[in-house]
């Protein structure tokens, strides 16, 4: 019985982890997702996938970082995973701040040097 | 005989520099119209530049109908940092030698401007600060932003050597050579004590002079007290960040 229980979220775990990565591939594909961004959604998919194909690497993972409940590490890997790509949008989002201050900037210049002409 | 020669074309240059009054103004309808009336008044020498914030309301015109005044239409708020670096890229790029920045809200009266001028007239400094706490002048204070100014201070004396009294005064006039460092590096949000740091670690000589200020003649101050909080947090936040960057 447990074992059947175990196979059907293994099962869950793969389909999910694909779909996840499909579905990234996907919005490249359809240019609704730079490159830039989809490294870090992909590589996360990727090793989601790998943990659910090989149980046993969550459990040496455990034992070596030691974490007493292997499923524990599922959820420090996520978070771990999150906090990176939140990050990763902080410093996009400054990026674009800055670059968008520039541009207004350069933009009530020019605007003047119209006027002026 | 040369060296009077030159000391006199170096006073006919100062004479002669560039001047410039930049007023950031984000919805300031209410007061927009006296500041620049007692500006012409005050400052006929000077050209006026009104950068207009995204302001909603009619800031814009009202500044358009003072014929001597030039203005800039941001598109977007870039907050009172944004609209006062633009003021710096147009000073610079037009080749201005003396700017002086005036908040558009009132508090900084025209007829104070010849007072942080001078001292940069006669390149005693690249950058003068007009400060409320120098004097016993008019201006009442909040305790709580007062509190916060003298904890600036005593962080500009520990980690400058400077003694800056008012370093969230906005109102300040600086050289050429100022108005290139600004340009290139000022501070978004509540700008002024951060831009003091920036100054000083490239080397400028920053002076502070004792000025009058109004409270407040209408609209609203742009501080909360949870907008204060976020000041301090901020201001040493960068600060100490700025403390970790190799000097130049």
């Amino acid at each position: 019985m447990e074992n059947v229980q175990v196979f059907r979220i293994q099962i869950l775990a793969i389909i999910g982890s694909g779909l996840l990565i499909i579905f990234i591939l996907e919005l490249i594909r359809r240019k609704k997702l730079k490159e830039e961004f989809a490294v870090l959604w992909l590589t996360m998919g990727i090793v989601f996938l790998v943990i659910s194909l090989f149980r046993k690497l969550l459990d040496k993972f455990s034992l070596l970082v030691g974490i007493g409940y292997p499923p524990a590490a599922l959820f420090l890997i996520l978070i771990m995973g999150l906090t990176v790509i939140l990050i990763h949008f902080s410093v996009a989002i400054s990026r674009l701040k800055e670059e968008n201050k520039k541009l207004a900037q350069e933009l009530g210049l020019l605007r003047k040097e119209l006027e002026d002409k | 005989m040369s060296r009077l020669v030159i000391y006199f074309l170096a006073v006919l240059a100062r004479k002669y520099v560039k001047k410039i009054i930049i007023i950031p103004a984000f919805n300031e309808e209410a007061n927009i119209g006296s500041v620049l009336a007692s500006v012409k008044e005050s400052c006929p020498d000077f050209d006026v530049l009104v950068i207009n914030d995204g302001s909603t309301d009619k800031t814009l015109n009202i500044a358009r109908s003072f014929a001597f005044a030039r203005t800039i239409d941001l598109p977007i708020n870039l907050g009172i940092g944004g609209a006062v670096q633009t003021g710096f890229l147009h000073s610079r790029r037009h080749g201005y030698g003396l700017a002086v920045q005036i908040d558009g809200d009132g508090q900084h009266k025209p007829s104070e401007v010849s007072k942080i001028t001078a001292p940069i007239l006669r390149d005693e400094a690249d950058v003068v600060i007009g400060s409320r706490f120098m004097e016993k002048g008019s201006y009442k204070k909040a305790m709580f932003r007062r509190a916060g100014i003298r904890l600036f201070s005593w962080t500009n004396r520990i980690l400058l050597g400077e003694r800056i009294t008012d370093s969230t005064s906005g109102f300040r006039s600086y050289n050429k050579k100022a108005i290139a460092v600004l340009s290139e590096d000022y501070p978004d949000d509540y700008p002024e004590p951060e831009a003091v740091f920036i100054l000083k670690r490239k080397g400028l000589r920053i002076k502070e002079v004792p000025v009058e200020m109004a409270t407040r003649a209408g609209g609203k101050s742009s501080i909360s007290v949870l907008g204060s909080i976020y000041y301090m947090i901020k201001v040493f936040l960068a600060i100490f960040v700025l403390m970790l960057r190799k000097q130049e």
